[in-house]
């Protein structure tokens, strides 16, 4: 049988692992909480519009699969290009999405975004709804929010879905739309991105 | 003259009948996008020139106005709300806006007063004969942009049709038919105001997505076609009226 110290390893090596999942699992919805919360924080504090834009950015690397976003967008076209390609799209997306999207964040001030929900829609998967708190300006905003799960100590946002409008799925039907204007031609898009970030 | 109308519409029906079988957005054929682009870009020239600057007047308003605006513009669509809700088999909703439509035109004063709310008469979502028509399993057929109309599929601008042939009590009482109440004024003001409302209200997002856009014609298009699936399927969890198979397989190794 087990000896005592056996016993005393076991126990301590159990309540440590049992202490390490629940500390380091995150709930999706507590995840995007927290990650609106401290987006707000910057939305609403005194630093000047590119000192927010910095934090954003810093925030969204450290809470978004941009690189799965960006493989996401290319659609089909992510099964036909080559290594060196992946690569160079890799890098390109991801100053293409911080720019893009900590531009459109910095125009709002303090956003009120409650989370109300979430549905676990698999392992991979679980959608966090929230609501965009409405002001004189506008309405009330539905905002849903795709959270990767698969390693769940780290959920990483993969799409945001406003009003039911995905803008992972915009964004990928915007990229398949400049490849096909121009025969097919996964550089086209390489250019357009470039173009865009020097902006 | 009746000849080509009926020829036109038998053309629209067999476009969007063939492709009732794949109705997501991501399926929908641009079949002329040479004409669609040209026309976005007049619609582009149009909403500088135009819509925009009266729709940052408009925002100027007071809220108050504005508010009175959107209440008489939202109780007025009622008015092709019902009768779709009832194509649609949905005769609870078409109750309620009936109801709704009686309550804002006469105690609410011609729909200015959104009193039905306040009496417990929820408001649903706007429906049109496009949407019907989808809802009765007809696929979208081709993308179109018409000038100054906007955004559309052939399904869409047939169910527009229908309107125009009797199915919009509002037109009927001011264009189609000269009851001496009415101009024809009346509906092209209501209509120019209802685009400006929603110009206003989408001010900030839709120059923020042309801003941040390096295909703003492949952007609206695929907003468009997800909001006119979202609303035939009058789904508002995303999980239903999105696809999710395409994230399936994304893998970032």
């Amino acid at each position: 049988m087990f000896s005592k110290t056996k016993i005393n390893f076991l126990i301590i090596f159990l309540i440590f692992f049992v202490h390490i999942d629940n500390s380091i699992s995150i709930e999706p919805n507590i995840f995007v909480q927290s990650t609106v919360n401290r987006a707000s924080t910057i939305l609403g504090g005194d630093l000047g519009k590119e000192q927010k834009i910095e934090k954003l950015k810093q925030i969204a690397k450290e809470t978004v699969d941009i690189r799965g976003i960006g493989f996401y967008t290319l659609g089909k076209h992510r099964k036909s290009i080559n290594d060196q390609q992946k690569k160079q799209y890799t890098e390109l997306f991801e100053d293409y999405f911080l720019k893009s999207f900590s531009s459109r964040l910095a125009e709002y001030s303090n956003p009120e975004i409650e989370v109300t929900s979430q549905e676990k829609l698999n392992d991979k998967y679980t959608i966090v709804s929230s609501i965009l708190v409405a002001t004189k300006e506008r309405p009330e905003v539905k905002i849903d929010w795709r959270i990767y799960t698969k390693n769940p100590e780290k959920p990483l946002i993969r799409d945001l879905i406003i009003e039911g409008l995905s803008l992972a799925r915009t964004q990928k039907e915007e990229f398949n739309s400049i490849i096909q204007s121009n025969d097919g031609d996964i550089e086209a898009l390489f250019t357009s991105l470039k173009d865009f970030v020097k902006k | 003259m009746k000849k080509i109308i009926i020829i036109t519409l038998l053309a629209i029906t067999v476009a969007f009948s063939a492709n009732a079988e794949n109705n997501g957005p991501e399926n929908v054929k641009d079949c002329s996008e040479t004409f669609n682009r040209a026309s976005f870009k007049f619609n582009q020239g149009l909403d500088r020139a135009i819509v925009r600057p009266l729709a940052v007047g408009y925002r100027k308003l007071p809220n108050g106005i504005r508010t009175v605006t959107s209440n008489f513009l939202n109780n007025l669509s009622n008015l092709v709300t019902i009768p779709n809700n009832a194509l649609q088999g949905e005769l609870g909703k078409a109750g309620n806006n009936l109801a709704r439509l009686g309550i804002n035109s006469t105690v609410g004063i011609l729909g200015l007063f959104d009193v039905a709310t306040a009496m417990g008469f929820e408001e649903y979502e706007k429906e049109d004969y496009g949407q019907t028509l989808g809802k009765l399993g007809n696929g979208p057929g081709c993308y179109l942009v018409l000038p100054i109309l906007g955004p559309s599929t052939a399904r869409d601008t047939f169910g527009t049709v229908i309107g125009m042939f009797g199915g919009d009590p509002w037109y009927n009482v001011t264009v189609k038919n000269d009851t001496r109440h009415f101009k024809d004024s009346d509906f092209y003001i209501s209509r120019a105001t209802n685009g400006v409302d929603f110009r206003a209200k989408n001010l900030n997002a839709l120059d923020n997505l042309e801003e941040n856009s390096m295909d703003f014609y492949a952007s609206v298009k695929s907003l468009y076609l997800q909001d006119r699936q979202q609303k035939i399927l009058n789904s508002k969890k995303s999980t239903e009226s999105q696809d999710d198979s395409d994230w399936d397989d994304v893998s970032t190794d």
